[in-house]
């Protein structure tokens, strides 16, 4: 087995999954049998994770969220849909590559996918901004919205940003303009839209092309006004504080759960997401396909009254 | 969220200066020595460069609506902890430092005025307020704001000053922009005319949602307007940045402001628009 990256607190299960392949190789190639050994060293392998995962801190799932083998937005695509066919540009200014979108068929069903994508080696990082998009990105999603209203065709959002791009191009450009128009745009689209969050949840950076009537989240997942990091910065003026931000924010999907803003959590595979990509991807597309079904029942203007209803009660006071 | 920050050096210590206390008051921009009689005339605008020092909710209120007079609603509106937020101090004992420094129970006020006889909902942000920043309460009070503007049919006039989403009340307050955006959605659908009035500094969860949203949109020479603060930009890019970098002047010449309006002409200003922008339907 190749050596794969890790979070420091999965070294541990790491280093029992090496010890395991290392035992299944030379089985292989003394011919000893060795069965018995390795089965007992599964179940404890199963057990480790188990433990492991159950007592994760937020700090340690916003790391999960973060793992550099996690899938991502197009690996998503690639399992749960058919047919990708992806559009470009923002008939504007630029193609932001923050952002894919296009048509897909999934179980058969047409759906416009939109989702925020990340790179997975240093130069695939810089293509696509390490997930962050600058104003073109919320403006190509906005066509692409407009597009898929014109065809009557659901919208599957699929979210994992660090923030919106915080550069000089950016405010050049309007970033604060470019999302405020897509999340009033978006609350009255006359299509359904689901959303899931499948890595980092940040800020208006994911609001940006988050609204909807159905928003699930990965498991590992955060969503938070702000990353741990920035909060950290300013409230702690310190960024090495951002556990501690992470702990005050409550940024896991079971808090954002908890507290009203989310209707469902998918869980993930023992050890998360990217242990077992395809598990994934089924349970998402079930959960996905079930949404929609859900809401294609109801009527434009019964759609639009819900949507903007389910935002209206959001908040916390006292009167 | 980079409400802590100092738009300007020394801006830390602007309030104080303010206090009548000080027979001259100096400009945080030029420098310049003012008599306090003087600029309180002026709207506590530098006569010599025109930088907008801020104003309180009062003032604007008495400034811009028909004999000073906003029937206030929402009042009682108060903030709660639901998160048990702590950093370096719990949230609840911000909160209650916050009011009794302001005398404001939260960051806005929001109501009925007039403006030239005709009814406008106004509503109005308060910087001094833990940065003016948006948390349950402002959401909900812009929110009413926006609902009495459909409701009534009138005109609605929001007057911002925020550093954005209040962090204390983590994901609670980034909903705030979607419930406010999603209602100027049908406010929009209903053609009611909306004026966005941005003084400094506006940034962040306010700029990214309501206050970008309007019909028209002004703001006061020289403000701090944007998404993200200058500092994280900074850090990000590992550059200075220009010179005027996010303030109104700048917006102004990419194309996100209507227009860039004086203190002493708001009113009149808006007035004007409104009698243009009256729904016809
Ligand atoms: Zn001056």
């Amino acid at each position: 087995m190749a050596e794969r990256a890790h979070l420091d607190f999965e070294r541990p299960i790491t280093e029992l999954e090496k010890k395991i392949s290392d035992m299944k190789d030379f089985s292989v190639g003394e011919s000893v049998e060795l069965s018995g050994e390795i089965a007992s060293l599964q179940k404890k392998l199963e057990k480790l994770r188990g433990d492991v995962y159950s007592k994760l801190t937020r700090w340690q799932k916003v790391q999960i969220a973060r793992h550099p083998m996690r899938p991502y937005a197009m690996d998503y695509i690639r399992l749960l849909s058919e047919g990708f066919l992806e559009l470009h540009g923002d008939r504007g200014y630029g193609d932001d590559k923050a952002l894919v979108g296009g048509f897909a068929r999934i179980g058969g069903k047409s759906l416009m996918i939109i989702g925020q994508q990340k790179g997975r080696d240093t130069k695939e990082k810089l293509i696509h901004n390490f997930g962050m998009m600058h104003p073109e990105g919320y403006r190509k999603a906005l066509r692409l919205f407009y597009m898929a209203q014109k065809f009557k065709t659901p919208i599957l959002i699929l979210i994992d940003t660090p923030g919106a791009y915080p550069g000089i191009e950016a405010e050049e450009r309007g970033q604060a303009e470019a999302i405020a128009r897509n999340i009033r745009e978006m609350a009255v689209l006359e299509v359904p839209i689901v959303v899931v969050i499948i890595g980092e949840g940040a800020s208006g950076g994911a609001l940006g092309i988050g609204l909807g009537d159905r928003i699930i989240m990965l498991e590992y997942s955060w969503y938070s006004v702000i990353s741990p990091e920035g909060c950290a910065a300013i409230l702690w003026r310190d960024a090495a504080k951002a556990p501690d931000a992470a702990e005050a924010l409550k940024v896991t999907s079971q808090d954002v759960l908890e507290l009203g803003i989310i209707d469902q959590i998918i869980p993930e595979p023992s050890g998360g997401a990217h242990n077992d990509p395809e598990k994934t991807a089924e349970s998402m597309k079930i959960e996905i396909l079930k949404s929609i079904n859900e809401l294609e029942k109801l009527s434009t203007e019964q759609l639009i009254e819900q949507r903007i209803k389910k935002y209206r009660i959001m908040g916390v006071f006292d009167e | 969220m980079e409400w802590f920050r100092k738009a300007k050096p020394g801006i830390d210590s602007q309030e104080k200066r303010n206090i009548p206390e000080g027979l001259w008051t100096k400009c945080n921009s030029c420098g310049e020595i003012i008599y306090t009689k003087k600029i309180e005339e002026l709207l506590w605008v530098c006569p010599k460069c025109d930088y907008h020092f801020k104003y309180s909710s009062a003032k604007y209120i008495d400034l811009l609506l028909d004999d000073g007079k906003l029937e206030e609603f929402d009042k009682s509106l108060s903030s709660k902890d639901p998160l048990k937020f702590r950093d370096s101090k719990k949230y609840t004992d911000r909160l209650k430092q916050a009011q009794q420094k302001s005398g404001a129970v939260d960051a806005v006020i929001a109501g009925l005025g007039k403006i030239e006889g005709g009814e406008v909902s106004f509503a109005i942000m308060n910087f001094s307020f833990i940065g003016g920043s948006m948390g349950s309460v402002v959401g909900e009070k812009i929110s009413r704001a926006i609902e009495r503007s459909i409701d009534r049919n009138i005109p609605l006039i929001i007057l911002s000053s925020s550093g954005g989403a209040r962090m204390q009340e983590g994901i609670l307050s980034l909903m705030q922009m979607a419930k406010t955006s999603s209602l100027l959605a049908i406010a929009n659908k209903k053609k009611i005319p909306y004026i966005s009035i941005l003084t400094n500094p506006t940034t962040a969860g306010v700029m990214a949602s309501y206050a970008s949203l309007a019909d028209v949109i002004i703001a006061e020479p020289k403000a701090l307007l944007g998404f993200a603060g200058p500092r994280v930009i900074q850090q990000t890019i590992g550059q200075e940045l220009p010179e005027g970098f996010q303030s109104s002047e700048f917006f102004m010449k990419k194309g996100f402001l209507d227009m860039i309006v004086s203190r002493k002409n708001l009113r009149h200003t808006i007035a004007g628009l409104l009698g243009h922008m009256r729904n016809k339907n």
